[in-house]
């Protein structure tokens, strides 16, 4: 079963910038337990594009597609076996992080 | 067998067995939707069969086995063995038993999925009184004010995201299952409350429905968890409350404070059960174990129990209880409580400066004015009372309570 693990983090009160190596140190654990499949820090929501081609022609338009205060910093992919593995490691990366953390299951 | 007899009959069986068919069939088939409706299935056949075929020696093993066959049925109908079904299947029956061993049951297991903490706690309510309880749909909605499709939806939603988050049916770890059980405890003290002290105009001032099916899930937790001491105190905690439920109304449909209850009244059989368990707990805690919080709670109402009368209360061992309590449960209505306690030690005015301080953090709670109104009334100040009365009878959702307020309001001075 995979898992979508997003990490939140806050414009208004942003967790500590310090967490890199302790960071890495967790997905080195995920690796050699066999949950890691993917990581990826993002950068500022100030750098994305939104493009809809939907219509007759595709629209570009600078910034995220919802404007919030809280906002997607990266995203893991898991594997684990159920929710409640999931639930543990993400209870550690929001430590790890010193983010929020939202786990939701792929289809 | 009369009709009337097999109809008891039926009743008792679906209460004795609904859960226990439902989780079997969780089991089995590794999905809630197919067990509940199967379940529901087979006791529509036991009521169409059972008055001309009679009750079958086994009605347990007769539903779960009559379910069975539906779930299978509608398995096949559905054509939902699929591949990807079969996946799900095997990963629930796929776990081990072993280190949780005694305490296994397909029962916890279907109490510990309902109260999943990634589960909303009115969904974790739901669910549980569905599925474990057996309660129809209706039945919850009218308990809990809702609308029956409103009810639907979140039952719905809930088992949704258990196949799709794969919420797992099985026990926590040994490591887990205290936290995890306090959840499952929470859930159940609330369904208790709400048939304690029900919200809401339009419903009893006490649903004893409500009050009965937390006690017997209870019970069904305590036979599955014998030697949990918070599973002690709860059950103990529910029985000693539910001991006081016939004298806690009047006739009139008021409600009848502690002080002012017939005594005479409460139920003997149940505070003596509820007593055993307190004293079972004292002496675990004799020999080392903290008690946890409705331990303590058990053992506050097993002093209020065993009073002849409101004098006779021992309100110092009261208070040293509420003492641990605070130590344990740093929440304002702990404190609200304990102030109560003090009132009768230390007299109103120091009870009064004790509520006063809890104001912000308690200013929309209706017994927090309830509590001041008392206090103010003892101590002559009938202004500030009535004010407080009157914000208590603005806040407070039970009919029966809002009656002895309104009344206690209106004599004073």
């Amino acid at each position: 079963m995979r898992y979508l693990v997003s990490v939140i983090d806050d414009k208004s009160d942003p967790g500590s910038t310090d967490r890199q190596p302790a960071i890495s140190a967790f997905n080195e654990r995920l690796i050699a337990e066999g949950h890691w499949v993917f990581a990826g820090g993002l950068a500022d929501t100030d750098t994305a594009t939104v493009i809809d081609n939907r219509g007759e022609q595709a629209v570009f338009s600078d910034g995220p597609f919802v404007e919030s205060k809280e906002y997607l910093a990266g995203v893991w992919v898991w594997e684990a076996p159920d929710l409640d593995v999931a639930l543990k490691l993400a209870a550690e990366a929001s430590k790890v992080c010193d983010r929020k953390i939202e786990v939701r299951p792929f289809l | 067998m009369n009709d009337v007899d097999v109809q008891e009959a039926i009743t008792r069986t679906h209460h004795e067995e609904w859960g226990r068919v439902v989780a079997s069939l969780t089991r089995r088939f590794g999905d809630l939707d197919i067990a509940e409706e199967a379940a529901a299935e087979a006791f529509a056949a036991a009521v169409e069969r059972w008055p001309a075929d009679g009750v079958p020696p086994n009605p347990g093993g007769w539903l779960t086995t009559t379910a069975r066959r539906k779930a299978i049925d509608r398995i096949r109908r559905e054509n939902k063995r699929d591949d990807k079904h079969k996946e799900a299947q095997a990963v629930y029956d796929d776990d081990p038993p072993g280190p949780v061993g005694a305490i296994d049951d397909d029962r916890l297991r279907l109490i510990f999925t309902c109260c999943h903490p990634a589960l909303a706690v009115q969904a974790r309510v739901a669910l549980t009184l569905r599925l474990v309880a057996g309660l129809t749909v209706p039945e919850i909605a009218r308990a809990f004010l809702a609308r029956e499709t409103t009810l639907e939806q979140r039952i719905t939603r809930a088992k949704a995201k258990i196949k799709a988050a794969r919420i797992p049916y099985r026990m926590p770890s040994a490591e887990d299952l205290p936290a995890r059980l306090s959840g499952v405890l929470a859930v159940l003290y609330l369904v208790f409350n709400e048939g304690y002290l029900a919200t809401g105009p339009g419903t009893d001032p006490i649903r004893h429905d409500l009050t009965a099916e937390a006690i017997r899930l209870t019970r069904l937790i305590r036979a599955l968890l014998p030697d949990d001491g918070e599973v002690a105190g709860l059950l103990a905690l529910m029985l000693l409350t539910e001991a006081r439920r016939t004298a806690r109304v009047s006739a009139g449909g008021e409600l009848v404070p502690l002080a002012e209850q017939d005594r005479g009244a409460w139920d003997a059989a149940l505070i003596a059960e509820g007593h055993r368990l307190v004293r079972e707990r004292l002496a675990a805690a004799a020999a080392g174990a903290a008690p946890g919080r409705y331990q303590i709670l058990a053992a506050i109402n097993a002093v209020h129990t065993s009073a002849r009368d409101i004098r006779d209360t021992d309100w110092s061992q009261i208070l040293a209880l509420y003492d641990r309590l605070v130590g344990l449960d740093p929440s304002p209505i702990i404190a609200l409580n304990r102030a109560i306690a003090v009132a009768e030690l230390d007299g109103p005015d120091v009870a009064l400066a004790a509520v006063d301080r809890l104001e912000d953090k308690l200013a929309d709670y209706h017994a927090y004015h309830a509590t001041r109104a008392d206090l103010l009334r003892r101590l002559g100040r009938s202004r500030q009372s009535r004010a407080a009365y009157d914000k208590a009878i603005e806040l407070a959702g039970n009919t029966a309570e809002t009656a002895h307020l309104t009344r206690r309001r209106d004599q004073l001075g």
